[in-house]
């Protein structure tokens, strides 16, 4: 919501003072300054002219030579690029000397051949407004007494002025007018709010005998209010009107369209106009659609409507108005209305919100609807400032208004609680100083007893309950003047196990000089089957690009894409790792997708062990219990390189290789190490369990052992087997050596493992290091079928 | 006697001046005090003696027993000494040259700073919480007091999922519906925050993601109130920028609370930079979570995570926050 200083002091004389200072005090009372400018100072120089002459350029197409008069009668010619005046338009011209607003001065200068003795202007080149295309024609913009060779200010009525830019939340209807902002602001002054009289006079025709109204859903339309107004003509507004819709961002259309917008401006109330003469008897009916009925709008786009919507019906039950959102096309005001039907009325808020967003129709005046309009007496002082405005130009208004009620919020008196107010504030107010801060807004407020009896005013249809009102309170006692404490909790604050393990695997991570990456969660339509994965990733409804519709199910596609793109820039062996979510589609039964926190685990250049060799740390930093790797084959990596991660007994992730075909389907060269977990699962399963057990003080024995293994057995198999032989004198074990080829049949493999055995109560005799050896060597013969290697 | 052993002994101290290696050294130590040296016979011969010269002559050859081994061990010594130098010059290394390329890695810099700012809140007395990101219209908006109607939903220019109804489930727009699951599943008092991401239809630009990182505070807990959030705001904002940097509170409007309000901190130049969204929860927030508004009381806030590790390197593009990039991840 745009306001001018000038227009605020229409309604409180007393806003005055530094401008800076009293954006900071609207800041201050909840209508945040978004820009603050100086408007209406125009450069010194630029007078009002006429165009006397307009003919070609002998040597030239693009520009054409005009005769202007600034004043003193005699043509002056300049050369000029636009080709939009006709002779006799007024147009606002920049005299030699002087200095534009983006700095170039104006002097005397030859074009092909031709003197120009100036600049005819456009808005923009002036700061008035933004157009640049063609010259400001000023024709029926100039005040009463304007004069060739005025300054356009002058000529125009525009005087500086300070404009606000507001950010006005949604719970402040009062604050998309200049009226109620100025109410606020003087409040905060401390100075006189009120609004002018505006009289008007009408003719002796009763306005019941040409309109009638009859509202069938009164949920829908609380009030609605209509006049007539006769001898219309649809010409220009004047300047001053014209100036400020400008400033506000509304462009002027017609005398009557202005009006409309400048009461919606200066007051807050929408309103509507009808060409009487569309329809019939002037009977109107407010109620709401029928499912399937459809209205062509104002835009001349046709609506289909559905019974949320409120409507306005004729006599014949024919849709003219779609309520509060925008007119109908048979009614529209054209040149040619002479009898204007003017309404205002007060519409269902959530109504309104819907049949707006359901048709995506946004207004100035939807806006105001939603948030919630005044229903009580600013409609009749809008509709008596409208009348006024438009009796300038001649029209009249018949005696009287229509005015039916709906159904209106309920403004019975609310009790509040002193206590409850200052404790959600955090002050120590009294009741009459809360009511102090009431009545300054127009709010009623009793004390009683201590406590507060407050009227909530119509323009506040927001409000409605004591926490409401706490804030109004706030608001205006200021929250810069509250007391600032801190709560003493009795809650310990800390972080989860969960979280406190989440941040060690991250640690373990980077000390792996693995790089954390945290891209986003979306992907394109065809990434997961690129990477090798079902495609069944979560789609979204209303993504701004289709490289953005997919939820990955899986962090590897993310990845993958990373390492390309790392690649394309000449870096290869990257170390990655990333710990977020993924989403698994919904299970039966569940709206929600199984959404899950996983960790991702990337060597670009390594091969798989060096995966297995992360897995390791991790188990080792976090104590899991029993992790054992299961041959597998799963979807996107290398099938004979990668294994199930089993930990206590469950699959807790994957680990291996990416699959050369998808590294190939990403150009990524070389291998790709993987490793990825459900973080989740694994953080929220069993592990950190650690037991002490007593260092031997006795010497150990080294005993070296290799086996020959066929390529089918894995080395786990050997090593379990190894640790059941020796158990309980083998203390620790170790591959040391694999080897293939000569001396070693085709098929398998050599292992060497260094076995140490160690009592924890005695120092072993040869007898029994030799015993122990020996039930290793056969326990491993028994289950996987390996020899010694002789 | 005596004399005889004296030059024995001289001798062997004079070689053992000029014992070019250990293993000389060791012939010497042999010769002169081992079993068949001079010494250890004159030592026999003693028993032959009356005692009193036994006594002479055994302390004197004690003396120069004592004398000897010392000389030995300062040869070692010296000896020793030199063979270590040797070493030490024959390893020689250049600690410059370096062939493995062991580094660490690096946190993320939204991570650094989400970690930060909970242990800043965990050192106020709260705790982390965390919610999905796909959630139903009920935990981002009807729970929040922002009925289906409401102008305010427009605003949060949300991702929907093609999951349930129309506009059913949705990217959470904001980390608040963190709020609702643990009111729901929690007896006040609460003293939470949540970090994690949140999502908007936005194009992706220098200043915007679709996807980014907010942390969200709540406090349930009896007698609850805005000074209680501007002293909270205050303490965090001291704490995580320093003690020179001021906030403020200024009125503004969420439906999930009641007085809401945006707050500032101060610039070194004294301006004011907006953070983030606060306010007392909105009664209705309260009962629609089962807890008694009457009772309890609470405020919240909300803020960005990523503008903050921004703002700290002076990012000039926050999309690189995303794009994975070796040559920006390395930097932190």
């Amino acid at each position: 919501m745009k306001v001018t200083l000038s227009w605020l002091r229409e309604f409180a004389p007393g806003i005055d003072g530094d401008p800076v200072e009293l954006g900071e005090i609207l800041s201050a009372l909840g209508l945040a300054v978004e820009e603050m400018e100086v408007v209406g100072e125009i450069v010194d120089g630029v007078v009002l002219a006429k165009v006397l002459d307009l003919r070609p350029h002998p040597d030239a197409d693009k520009i054409q030579l005009v005769d202007v008069d600034r004043g003193d009668g005699q043509p002056l010619q300049v050369c000029c690029g636009a080709f939009n005046m006709a002779i006799g338009d007024l147009i606002p011209f920049a005299t030699i000397g002087t200095v534009m607003p983006n700095g170039m001065e104006i002097a005397q200068r030859e074009l092909r051949g031709q003197t120009s003795n100036g600049m005819c202007c456009s808005g923009a080149e002036i700061a008035m407004g933004d157009d640049h295309d063609g010259i400001l024609i000023l024709n029926d913009r100039v005040v009463n007494g304007a004069e060739l060779g005025m300054p356009i200010g002058q000529a125009l009525g525009i005087e500086p002025d300070i404009l606000w830019d507001l950010e006005v939340n949604a719970n402040r209807p009062d604050a998309m007018s200049v009226a109620g902002v100025a109410r606020d602001l003087a409040a905060a002054l401390g100075v006189p709010f009120s609004f002018p009289d505006h009289s008007i006079t009408t003719i002796d025709e009763k306005v019941g005998d040409l309109i009638d109204v009859t509202i069938e859903d009164p949920r829908m339309c609380g009030r609605f209010v209509a006049t007539v107004l006769r001898n219309v003509t649809i010409g220009s507004s004047p300047a001053w009107m014209q100036n400020r819709l400008n400033q506000l961002g509304m462009r002027p259309i017609n005398s009557i369209v202005d009006i409309s917008n400048y009461v919606m401006l200066e007051l807050g109330q929408p309103n509507h106009t009808f060409d009487l003469a569309a329809i019939p008897n002037g009977k109107l009916t407010v109620r709401r659609a029928r499912d399937g009925e459809t209205l062509v709008t104002l835009d001349e786009v046709v609506r289909t409507l559905v019974p949320n919507d409120g409507v306005i019906a004729d006599e014949s039950d024919e849709i003219i108005s779609l309520a509060g959102v925008m007119g109908g096309a048979t009614t529209e005001i054209s040149d040619s209305t002479t009898d204007v039907l003017l309404e205002m009325a007060w519409w269902d808020p959530p109504s309104i919100s819907r049949t707006v967003k359901r048709l995506n129709l946004p207004s100035e005046a939807s806006t105001r609807f939603r948030r919630g309009a005044d229903w009580g007496d600013n409609i009749d002082r809008a509709m008596r400032r409208f009348i006024h405005l438009a009796a300038e130009s001649g029209a009249t208004a018949v005696d009287g208004v229509i005015d039916v009620a709906g159904e209106t919020p309920d403004r019975t008196a609310l009790p509040v609680r002193t206590a409850k107010v200052n404790s959600l504030l955090g002050t120590t107010l009294t009741a009459e100083e809360m009511a102090g801060h009431l009545t300054s807004i127009g709010f009623g407020a009793d004390v009683d007893s201590g406590d507060l009896v407050v009227t909530v005013p119509t323009w506040r249809w927001d409000t409605a309950t004591e926490t409401d009102v706490a804030e109004e309170v706030g608001r205006m006692f200021g929250y810069a003047n509250i007391e600032r404490t801190v709560p003493k909790g009795t809650v310990a604050g800390g972080l989860s196990q969960y979280q406190q393990d989440r941040r060690l695997v991250r640690d373990v991570l980077v000390g792996l000089g693995c790089d954390e990456t945290l891209p986003m969660p979306f992907l394109a339509p065809g990434d997961l089957a690129r990477a090798g994965l079902p495609e069944d990733g979560v789609t979204l409804t209303n993504p701004l690009h289709a490289e953005e519709s997919v939820l990955r199910t899986s962090l590897l596609p993310g990845q993958l894409k990373a390492i390309a793109y790392n690649h394309s820039h000449r870096t290869h062996d990257v170390r990655f790792f990333e710990i977020d979510h993924v989403f698994l589609p919904a299970p039966d039964g569940q709206l929600l997708p199984d959404e899950r926190e996983y960790l991702a685990v990337a060597l670009s250049g390594s091969e798989a062990p060096a995966a297995v060799e992360v897995l390791d740390v991790l188990d080792r930093a976090l104590a899991l219990p029993n992790v054992q790797l299961k041959p597998a084959s799963p979807a996107g990596l290398h099938p004979t390189r990668s294994a199930e991660v089993v930990i206590a007994g469950r699959t807790r992730g994957h680990v291996g290789e990416v699959d050369p075909a998808v590294l190939e389907a990403h150009g990524v060269e070389g291998r790709v190490a993987w490793l990825e977990l459900d973080l989740g699962s694994v953080l929220d399963g069993p592990h950190g369990t650690r037991k002490y057990t007593p260092v031997s003080k006795f010497p150990s024995s080294d005993v070296d052992l290799a086996f020959v293994v066929e390529d089918s057995v894995a080395a786990s198999a050997v090593e379990g087997s190894l640790r059941r032989g020796g158990s309980p004198l083998l203390v620790d074990l170790e591959l040391f050596d694999v080897y293939r080829g000569p001396g070693v049949d085709e098929g398998s493999r050599s292992l060497a493992y260094r076995l140490r055995f160690q009592a924890p109560d005695r120092t072993l005799t040869d007898a029994e290091v030799a015993t122990a050896r020996e039930a290793c060597i056969a326990q491993v013969a028994k289950k996987t079928g390996a020899v010694l290697r002789g | 006697m005596s004399a005889e052993l004296e030059a024995v002994a001289e001798e062997a101290e004079q070689r053992l001046e000029v014992a070019a290696d250990l293993d000389a050294v060791r012939a010497i130590d042999a010769g002169v005090l081992g079993k068949k040296s001079a010494l250890t016979a004159a030592k026999k011969k003693l028993g032959g003696l009356d005692p009193d010269d036994r006594r002479a002559a055994g302390m004197a050859i004690n003396e120069l027993r004592t004398r000897l081994e010392r000389s030995v061990a300062a040869a070692n010594d010296r000896l020793a000494a030199g063979a270590r130098a040797a070493q030490y010059d024959a390893e020689r290394l250049d600690l410059s040259e370096r062939l493995s390329q062991i580094r660490r890695g690096s946190l993320h810099l939204t991570t650094q700073a989400r970690d930060r700012l909970e242990d800043v809140f965990v050192g106020m007395g709260f705790t982390i919480a965390e919610g999905p990101e796909v959630e139903t219209a009920w935990y981002n908006f009807e729970a929040l007091n922002i009925p289906e109607w409401h102008p305010a939903r427009g605003s949060f220019d949300t991702i929907f999922v093609d999951l349930g109804e129309p506009e059913e489930v949705m990217l959470r727009s904001h980390t608040s519906p963190v709020q609702i699951r643990t009111m729901e599943n929690t007896e006040p008092p609460i003293y939470i925050v949540a970090p994690g991401r949140t999502f908007r239809t936005d194009t992706a630009d220098a200043t915007h993601l679709p996807a980014f990182n907010q942390i969200e505070g709540l406090v349930v807990d009896r007698g609850i109130g805005l000074g209680d959030l501007a002293g909270t705001i205050d303490e965090f904002v001291k704490a995580f920028f320093g003690g020179e940097v001021k906030t403020r509170l200024r009125p503004s409007y969420f439906p999930f609370t009641e007085p809401s309000a945006e707050f500032d901190i101060s610039r070194p130049d004294g301006s004011w930079l907006e953070l983030g969204g606060c306010g007392v929860v909105h009664p209705n927030v309260l009962a629609n979570c089962g807890i008694d508004p009457e009772e309890w009381q609470g405020f919240a806030f909300g803020f960005g995570i990523d503008r903050l590790a921004a703002m700290r390197y002076q990012l000039d593009d926050i999309r690189e926050l995303v794009n994975s990039d070796v040559r920006f991840l390395r930097q932190f």
